[in-house]
């Protein structure tokens, strides 16, 4: 499993304290992980940062790409000298683009990524603030495989163990920071 | 290569003026990498000259005479895509500048030079652009990063500030709690066109107490006037449009 040294640096705790869970958001039953009280400790969000620049600054990554959130992906792109692509729900970004569908739990939703963003051969990081079952993950991998991209990992802050994300990532190692049961 | 010299005023992506009657064909720019902003007037008219800190009450640009040497390559890296979401809108893309990793580096750079050391502690960045320039200032000055958001996205308690739309209006949300009264912020987005999205921030960011130092942006579109939206805000962008 990756991302275990992780697990024992001495930052994860003072990250994970921060991260503020609201019962029943969007809707009942679901524990909704807000990292926006992360993003209001400087030190915790420095921590997350520099913990996931570590782990890659020396890997040759291109590429970081990051579904929707945008908070993450800049940063680390910036430390680590790689291109940031944001990828994106429809209708959002400007040029030509391609999609990638991805299923929800009623019905679909698609993943857009601009064409010529990414070239054959570009190392990419995707990076996500929280994996669940998975899905636009592997949306995301699709996108990028699909133009030559070599996904090298997928980073995220929070890992839901339970709902079994890892195995939908086409065999890409997962990193995670904190994990929520 | 194309070089595209605009023949009009650049119109908002945000509808603030109404589509230039000039015939389609000069806008072929839609597979151009880049494009030289501002447009056809001389680039030394273009840019203001940079005064202290303390803002005056006109838009302040990054440059001096002669331009700060970052500038330009910035400029360049950003695509402006015709018709985009509607006709007659000339959509300013910066994701092009973040795939130029030199020119997303001195983009931050100009901000964090500006801010740092000035007892900031709150970046505010409006979504969802906002948050792609907003997290590295904040992390960089050690600020902390309040993103504001559409209606229904933050899962905590919030308050909100309504305001208008050409038809209608919308909002923005901020979590309750995420800034103190007495704190000194600056509110960050890619673009002003209108000052609709901007001046409700910082409304909303009055209203608890907090003192807008100022509002920062890569790229004004003057002739939709937002800054006057901003009142005594003082704002300060890299590049005018126009």
């Amino acid at each position: 499993m990756s991302g275990n040294k992780e697990e024992v640096d001495p930052r994860i705790n003072g990250i994970k304290t921060k991260i503020r869970v609201v019962p029943d958001f969007p809707k009942k039953g679901i524990m909704f992980q807000d990292i926006t009280t992360v993003l209001l400790d400087p030190k915790a969000f420095k921590d997350t940062i520099d913990l996931f620049v570590e782990r890659y600054r020396d890997k040759n990554i291109s590429v970081v790409a990051e579904a929707r959130g945008f908070l993450f992906g800049p940063p680390i792109a910036l430390a680590i000298g790689a291109k940031f692509v944001p990828l994106r729900k429809p209708k959002k970004l400007p040029g030509e683009t391609i999609f990638e569908e991805y299923e929800l739990e009623y019905g679909n939703d698609r993943l857009e990524m601009h064409v010529g963003a990414v070239e054959a051969g570009d190392r990419a990081l995707v990076v996500d603030d929280l994996i669940a079952t998975g899905g636009t993950l592997c949306a995301a991998i699709n996108l990028l495989e699909r133009v030559g991209a070599e996904v090298v990992e997928c980073a995220c802050v929070i890992e839901l163990p339970e709902l079994k994300g890892r195995q939908k990532l086409k065999g890409k190692p997962l990193c995670m920071l904190v994990e929520y049961r | 290569m194309q070089t595209i010299i605009a023949l009009a005023p650049l119109v908002s992506h945000r509808l603030c003026l109404a589509p230039p009657p000039f015939p389609r064909h000069r806008l072929l720019c839609r597979r151009a990498p880049s494009i030289r902003l501002p447009s056809h007037r001389s680039s030394t008219t273009s840019f203001r000259l940079l005064s202290s800190f303390a803002a005056s009450r006109d838009s302040e640009m990054a440059t001096e005479d002669g331009q700060d040497p970052r500038i330009p390559k910035i400029a360049s890296s950003i695509r402006v895509i015709p018709d985009f979401p509607k006709p007659g809108i000339m959509f300013h893309d910066i994701t092009t500048l973040l795939l130029d990793t030199e020119a997303f580096k001195d983009t931050i750079d100009l901000f964090v030079e500006r801010y740092k050391g000035k007892g900031i502690s709150v970046v505010a960045g409006v979504e969802a652009r906002g948050f792609i320039f907003g997290p590295p200032i904040a992390l960089a000055i050690g600020a902390k990063f309040v993103p504001m958001r559409k209606p229904k996205k933050l899962p905590g308690k919030v308050i909100s500030e309504e305001y208008s739309l050409e038809y209608g209006t919308d909002k923005i949300e901020m979590h309750v709690g995420a800034v103190e009264p007495g704190e000194r912020a600056i509110i960050i987005d890619d673009l002003i066109a209108t000052g609709g999205t901007l001046s409700a921030a910082v409304r909303l960011l009055e209203r608890v107490g907090v003192k807008i130092v100022e509002c920062a942006c890569v790229i004004e579109l003057p002739e939709c006037k937002g800054r006057e939206k901003l009142g005594e805000t003082p704002l300060f962008i890299l590049i005018s449009s126009a």
